[in-house]
């Protein structure tokens, strides 16, 4: 009882960017993962890769409103990294799995299509931002990914005001939208 | 610009900026405009998106930090080569004294061994060449299967002599000269035995280890010096191909063995020597190699060891040398000088013949020490 509290309380930590709860996750899981794929023809980077993707697909789920996670911590990022890394040595061409699974896994299908369809729009997003061109580029990014504040932002593109700045990044924000739904409904 | 405005608009109404009347007039606008309307759920769908990617962009710097914090710490172990690396400088830092130690005391006996090794082994090659001289072991067998033991007590060695070495020697002047090999007189003395058994007492006039050749003399008043030496001593070290043969002591008896000669330079290309093929023993060591006018064209002195027959005689010409520079000295008192056979009295004869008349000239060398 007492270690699922634990893990529900490491969950909300996650979901809330606290460095304490990502670290000890982190810490419990990375290095059995990492045998995992050293054993089944990876390397180190391709380990911290994988990892670090079922890392991601843990925390969006754990921000989402409907989040229940049905199992344990370690069992449910087990099952992500061992999904992604059959799927990597897939495209490779190289299937070999030499661990037949004595491991306990669940289902995560589900997980890792929803994660993997939010990979595609940030995909086509951040394609979207690299071929806006600069300053756009910047500007958006200072104030939308990297929160910055408009007075600073102006100064530092050297705008006269931080109106100017405002207009100009909202002209920006129309090419993007422009952009981004160009793609998105292509893709779709 | 229109737009702009309006985007400005949806913006401060999302994120709840508008004052109240502002936004009623607003949500009235998009409930009247379906465009506007569309437009403000494309915006905030929009921006969402935005949000999102900052938060992953976000959530993925800090996995990137917790990572290399991790390995900073240890936990994560991301593979060999840093770990190694570490290894080694660790157990280098804490073996280094004893590294050292080792290193110097490795190269303390690599000096001492090769110095040894230099101080003791031959100038030839020890291992594929011996040398055909008797040790006493050998001797005493035979001495005793033949019941020799009588003469034995007779010998003329001298009292508590210990027998070390033999070998074969032969007359080059009737006054009692004789040549060996320098490694058949090991001792401190020699004694010679003629082909009867007769014992006579000798000493060593030179020495020359380099070519490893020695004149004794017989110095016994048993000795007759003989009439003349049948043999005559070549200038030249003869033919590839020429018959040869010799007489020697590889038992206490006067063996004969006969070979031809092989090469015109003996073991690994010495000059001082020539090869010829023939079994020898030990015991064969100084022996006198004749061709067949009965010219003696080399003293026998060693063999190969790993390959059958190939044996090895120091030309004669280095006979001329050694005894041409006795003589030149002079530096004994009572040296009458060595005057070298100039002519084969057996060119002639037949091998039978020519080893008969040899026979007195070839003597059974016993080295001592006491």
């Amino acid at each position: 009882m007492k270690a699922e509290l634990n893990e529900q309380a490491l969950l909300k930590g996650l979901a809330e960017n606290d460095t304490k709860a990502i670290e000890t996750i982190y810490k419990n899981n990375f290095n059995m993962v990492q045998s995992f794929i050293i054993n089944n023809n990876g390397t180190y980077d391709d380990a911290r890769d994988i990892f670090q993707e079922a890392m991601i697909a843990l925390y969006e789920k754990a921000k989402s409103e409907s989040f229940v996670l049905t199992s344990k911590i370690n069992t449910y990022v087990y099952s992500i990294c061992r999904r992604l890394w059959l799927k990597r040595l897939q495209q490779m061409g190289r299937f070999v799995l030499q661990t037949d699974s004595l491991e306990e896994t669940v289902q995560i299908e589900d997980d890792l299509e929803m994660h993997e369809k939010r990979n595609a729009e940030f995909t086509i997003m951040e394609r979207a931002l690299n071929s806006l061109g600069e300053p756009c580029k910047s500007l958006l990014e200072g104030f939308y990914l990297k929160k910055l504040d408009m007075q600073e932002l102006a100064k530092a593109f050297g705008y006269t005001n931080a109106d100017n700045a405002k207009n100009q990044k909202y002209k920006c924000l129309t090419r993007l939208k422009k952009l981004f739904f160009t793609q998105y409904n292509i893709g779709e | 610009m229109e737009d702009i405005l309006l985007i400005q608009a949806i913006e401060r109404y999302l994120d709840g900026s508008m004052l109240p009347d502002e936004k009623a007039y607003f949500e009235q606008l998009r409930k009247n405009s379906p465009e506007i309307d569309q437009m403000v759920v494309e915006h905030s769908m929009f921006l969402n998106q935005l949000n999102a990617l900052a938060d992953r962009q976000h959530f993925k710097q800090t996995l990137h930090q917790t990572h290399q914090k991790l390995v900073n710490e240890g936990v994560i172990d991301e593979g060999t080569i840093v770990q190694t690396q570490s290894k080694i400088v660790s157990l280098w830092h804490k073996y280094k004294r004893v590294t050292a130690i080792a290193a110097s005391v490795a190269g303390a006996i690599a000096i001492i061994t090769s110095a040894i090794f230099s101080y003791f082994s031959p100038a030839v090659n020890a291992n594929q060449i011996q040398q055909l001289s008797k040790d006493i072991e050998v001797i005493k067998r035979n001495q005793q299967v033949q019941g020799n033991i009588i003469n034995e007590v007779k010998s003329k060695l001298p009292e508590n002599a210990r027998l070390i070495s033999g070998g074969t020697g032969f007359l080059i002047d009737p006054k009692g000269y004789l040549i060996t090999n320098a490694h058949v007189l090991r001792g401190s003395g020699a004694i010679v035995v003629n082909n009867k058994g007769q014992e006579f007492t000798a000493s060593i006039v030179n020495i020359d280890p380099k070519v490893d050749l020695a004149i004794l003399k017989i110095n016994d008043k048993d000795y007759k010096p003989l009439k003349y030496i049948p043999y005559n001593i070549a200038k030249n070290s003869g033919d590839l191909g020429e018959e040869i043969f010799t007489l020697g002591y590889p038992r206490n008896e006067i063996v004969y063995t006969q070979g031809y000669l092989s090469a015109k330079t003996g073991f690994d290309g010495d000059t001082l020597s020539t090869q010829i093929q023939m079994s020898a023993y030990p015991g064969n060591s100084g022996g006198p190699v004749l061709n067949k006018k009965g010219e003696v064209i080399g003293i026998l002195s060693t063999r190969q060891t790993h390959a059958d027959g190939i044996t090895f005689a120091i030309q004669s010409k280095n006979i001329y040398h050694l005894v041409n520079h006795l003589n030149d000295s002079d530096t004994a008192s009572g040296f009458s000088k060595i005057k070298l056979p100039a002519r084969s009295y057996i060119m002639n004869n037949s091998r039978e013949e020519q080893v008969k008349k040899m026979e007195d000239c070839v003597f059974l060398v016993k080295a001592y020490n006491n």
